[in-house]
């Protein structure tokens, strides 16, 4: 069961991956699809997040919203 | 599932409305984006958004003032410890922070980053050290590596004729009116969250008007570098780090 969520602010986004390497779960991978600017956008992958936002700590600009149930 | 999770009282992370809605021009997965992050984290957790007036420099921060939610004075290339100073001086009870990349903080702004930390202005200092002029298109900077490839050193920096690299973090921390002189980094979670330590020590520091606090970041850039933004994080912690060791340079009681 998951413990945590995100949530990607899909436009935001830009694709640069520095985040994947971030997450303990291999939650997260770049999308083949893109968003309005053409960067393949950040998407999650499987139910296994714990919400530490390690993601969102290192993603230059701020597009994760980490939420951890109680 | 994640709807379950997806509450308001669940939140653990959001983006910093001290941050402007602006999508920040920064190239994808550039160190300038997560320290503006950080610096905005900082403002917001000490309650000074109000009390806070930010410098942006020439270099690719200059849009700096797009995405501060503070006020913002924009400085001519390397002039921003002099503006800073004026701003300090005429609003003491405001933070004041300058923001500077190292072609615009080591080259030619080399005069007021000494004379600031030597005089020891009450401000904070955030310096990031991508080792190039990332703006203008990748040429050689004071700070960049041996042997480092660049627009104008193609053949990498040859020591001989274009002379050392400069680390002018520890010759600010020789100056006397420097309080607190650290080297951070950006690329990793445990990376990040030193460095708001850091720089929230560099802000908590104006309260004690201790004299100038400065935070290096050594950063990448991936456009300039010709690397994908995980690449040159590698290439950073492989190479970068090595002559720009992370730790702290002074900290005075
Ligand atoms: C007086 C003057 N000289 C030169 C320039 C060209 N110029 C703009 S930014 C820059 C250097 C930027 O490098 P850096 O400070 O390292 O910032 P980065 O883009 O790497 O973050 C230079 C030389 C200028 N704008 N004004
Ligand atoms: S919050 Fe943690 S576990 Fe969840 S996706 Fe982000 S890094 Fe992975
Ligand atoms: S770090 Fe941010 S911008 Fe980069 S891929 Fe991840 S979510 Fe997108
Ligand atoms: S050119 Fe370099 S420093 Fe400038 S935004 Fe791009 S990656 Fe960042
Ligand atoms: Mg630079």
């Amino acid at each position: 069961m998951a413990k945590g969520a995100i949530v990607i602010e899909i436009e935001r986004c830009k694709g640069c991956g520095v985040c994947i390497p971030a997450c303990p779960n291999k939650v997260i991978a770049l999308s083949k699809k893109v968003n309005s600017k053409g960067y393949n956008y950040l998407e999650v992958q499987n139910d296994s997040c714990i919400g530490c936002a390690n993601c969102a700590i290192v993603c230059p600009d701020g597009v994760i919203t980490v939420y951890r149930a109680k | 599932m994640s709807k379950d999770i997806i509450k308001p009282e669940n939140l653990v992370y959001r983006r910093t409305p001290v941050l402007t809605k602006n999508t920040m021009h920064y190239c994808p997965g550039c160190g300038h984006g997560t320290t503006h992050r950080i610096v905005a984290e900082v403002i917001e957790e000490m309650g000074i958004q109000e009390q806070t007036i930010g410098i942006a420099p020439v270099g690719c921060a200059v849009l700096a003032y797009n995405y501060f939610e503070v006020d913002m004075q924009e400085a001519a290339h390397g002039r921003a410890p002099a503006l800073a100073t004026a701003v300090k001086r005429l609003k003491p009870d405001f933070f004041v922070f300058s923001y500077q990349g190292d072609g615009d903080l080591a080259a030619i702004g080399t005069a007021e980053t000494i004379h600031a930390c030597n005089r020891g202005e009450n401000i904070t200092m955030i310096f990031i050290n991508n080792g190039i002029y990332g703006m203008t298109g990748g040429q050689m900077a004071p700070t960049t590596l041996e042997d480092m490839k660049t627009a104008t050193s193609p053949y990498g920096r040859d020591i001989a004729m274009m002379g050392n690299p400069l680390k002018i973090t520890e010759i600010v921390a020789q100056l006397p009116g420097t309080c607190y002189v650290t080297r951070q980094a950006v690329y990793t979670p445990a990376l990040v969250r030193k460095c708001k330590r850091a720089i929230r020590q560099a802000f908590e520091n104006q309260k004690e008007n201790k004299g100038v606090s400065f935070v290096e970041v050594v950063s990448n850039c991936n456009s300039g570098w010709k690397m994908t933004p995980v690449a040159a994080n590698q290439w950073l912690e492989e190479n970068m780090l090595a002559f720009y060791p992370l730790g702290d340079l002074k900290v005075s009681k």
